[in-house]
């Protein structure tokens, strides 16, 4: 595999993951809990489908097959999305999607501190970008997560039942291929290795002070990386791609 | 000051109004003055977090990446602007939470246009050219409205308003010049919300009796018709440049008056769909009631936990 290859798959992955999880957070418009919260769902939607656009038009330079982001994004097929299963899980609750935020966050927030400093310009240029809107989701989400975990006995049942549920596609979070062994031999990725260290104690840090205890069952459910979804990415993409399906090459 | 008798408050509080002086929330003030303005501005902010869902129901679904992230933002600065206006209503003594319990009653009103469904991608131009081009007619002199946190709003709101009027109107162009798919989505679009965006100026005059009072306080500068038709007026050769046709059979260039006449708005309709008989006053206020109730929990959690910081910080 060359290089250019690899890096298109990996640009193709981390965008996916923005994208698909984007587009979940973008069904929360008009019916958060608290006029706030509304707001800052949204502007989350917002900040993740502008990473979408940076990261898939990227991918596309590199296939170079004359695909642009919005090619890439509403024009493949469902097993050609390579984002984690984490991220086309379906809302929930507001704990449900903000504890996904947050274990997508902790993630997010140390893989583009590291991407900062790639070799290859153009993904350091974007991760740059990215990592000061990431911080911020990070920093909402943890909260969130805190004040739910010790908030009411409600609250907190309901967020631990959440992350009963999503613990199992965390794993995931950290697979690794030749593509990433191709891509960190030559300083353009990091290690999966120290970020699964780091994202642990922090996520570990945090349920701590939530109150919240780390699920047992240690059962771990992977595919999204190699392109086989859980039944929701369908009808996510069904909404996702409906006008650019029924209205084949037009411009809007 | 506490000598002066009501009809002197009443006389000097006039006055204030006449010289364009603004009213600030310390200030005294008729009670009906104060009950108009929570009313008024109360259903503007309804109108704004209403408006989200009409558009909101287009994000997942927007053709591309870019008018995706634009209608996202658009959407997101109307919950700005019903933010910005809730925070007015309560310079007044109103309660932010109880007046929004009124809109779920249905006590309270919103503008009707948010009852009419959106059934294409072309509803998200027709919508910004339209219903944001008709509030920014209604908005643009409540700038200068007599009592000042509500002026102050309004100049914010009024900028962010007309980006949302052309980035509307550049969706619509664009199909209007398209294929003929989207050349018909675009039209079928403005037929569907011509006579809505109409009606969103409020009866006509004479059939308005609020008017002259709210003229008098400068509450309203200009009435309901003479808003109307600057909007036709401004609207129409926008409509003629892109190539639709105003659904309007009567409307026709006035060369006398230098005013475009227009057919006689159907206010049967009006009133049913202010009465709640619209397409989808009832899903609209259900899904705003139902954001509430299941946020609840989360609120309470949100409280629970500021009290037991408050305890912990103060042990
Ligand atoms: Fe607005
Ligand atoms: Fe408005
Ligand atoms: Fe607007």
């Amino acid at each position: 595999m060359e290089t250019k290859e690899a890096l298109f798959e990996y640009v193709l992955r981390i965008g996916d993951d923005s994208l698909i999880l984007g587009h979940r957070v973008s069904e929360w418009c008009g019916h958060g809990p608290i006029l706030e919260e509304d707001i800052a769902l949204t502007n989350i939607a917002l900040d993740l489908i502008g990473q979408a656009t940076n990261l898939l038009d990227y991918a596309g330079q590199l296939e170079g097959k004359g695909r642009d982001g919005d090619a890439l994004a509403f024009l493949r097929y469902d097993r050609e999305y390579k984002n984690l299963l984490l991220v086309e899980q379906t809302n929930g609750d507001f704990g449900k999607t903000i504890l996904r935020q947050f274990l997508f966050d902790a993630y997010r927030t140390l893989l583009l501190t590291r991407l900062s400093k790639s070799t290859d310009e153009q993904l350091s240029a974007i991760a740059v970008k990215s990592l000061k809107e990431t911080k911020y989701h990070l920093k909402h989400s943890s909260e969130w997560v805190i004040r739910l975990g010790d908030g009411t006995e409600d609250s907190h049942s309901r967020i631990q039942s959440s992350l009963d549920a999503l613990w199992k596609y965390t794993d995931e979070i950290f697979f690794a291929n030749e593509v990433d062994a191709l891509l960190e031999k030559e300083g353009i990725i990091p290690s999966m290795e120290g970020i699964k260290n780091e994202w642990t104690f922090f996520v570990s840090d945090i349920f701590a002070e939530a109150g919240l205890v780390i699920p047992t069952n240690n059962w771990k459910q992977e595919g999204g990386r190699t392109g086989r979804h859980t039944e929701h990415l369908g009808y996510l993409l069904a909404e996702l791609q409906y006008m650019q399906r029924a209205y084949p090459d037009m411009k809007w | 000051m506490k000598d002066l008798n009501i009809q002197e408050l009443e006389r000097r509080f006039q006055e204030k109004i006449d010289n364009d002086i603004k009213i600030e929330p310390r200030d005294w003030m008729p009670e009906e003055y104060r009950q108009t303005l929570i009313r008024q501005i109360s259903q503007h902010a309804h109108s704004e977090i209403v408006g989200m869902l009409p558009e909101g129901n287009w994000i997942t679904r927007a053709p591309n990446l870019r008018r995706k992230a634009v209608l996202l933002a658009k959407v997101q600065d109307e919950a700005g602007h019903g933010l910005y206006l809730y925070s007015a209503v309560e310079t007044l003594g109103a309660d932010r939470e109880q007046t929004i319990d009124d809109l779920h009653t249905g006590k309270a009103k919103y503008s009707s246009i948010f009852n009419y469904p959106t059934t294409s991608w072309a509803d998200m131009g027709a919508i910004g050219w339209l219903v944001d081009g008709a509030a920014i007619m209604n908005q643009v002199p409540l700038c200068r409205c007599s009592y000042g946190p509500y002026a102050r709003a309004m100049v914010r709101v009024c900028k962010e308003e007309s980006f949302h009027q052309r980035q509307g109107f550049e969706i619509i162009s664009l199909l209007a010049q398209g294929t003929p798919e989207q050349k018909e989505m675009a039209q079928d679009a403005l037929n569907r919300f011509w006579w809505p965006a109409l009606m969103m100026f409020g009866p006509n005059d004479a059939e308005s009796p609020n008017t002259l009072q709210s003229m008098k306080w400068k509450i309203k500068r200009l009435t309901n018709d003479e808003l109307r038709q600057q909007f036709v007026d401004v609207t129409v050769p926008q409509a003629h440049m892109i190539g639709l046709t105003i659904p309007d059979k009567d409307l026709k260039f006035n060369e006398e008056t230098g005013h475009y006449d227009f057919g006689v708005i159907d206010w049967a309709e009006f009133w049913e769909v202010v009465k709640g008989n619209g397409p989808c006053n009832k899903e609209r206020v259900d899904a705003r009631r139902k954001a509430k109730e299941d946020g609840q929990w989360v609120r309470d959690a949100a409280m629970a936990y500021a009290e037991k910081r408050k305890i912990q910080k103060a042990s």
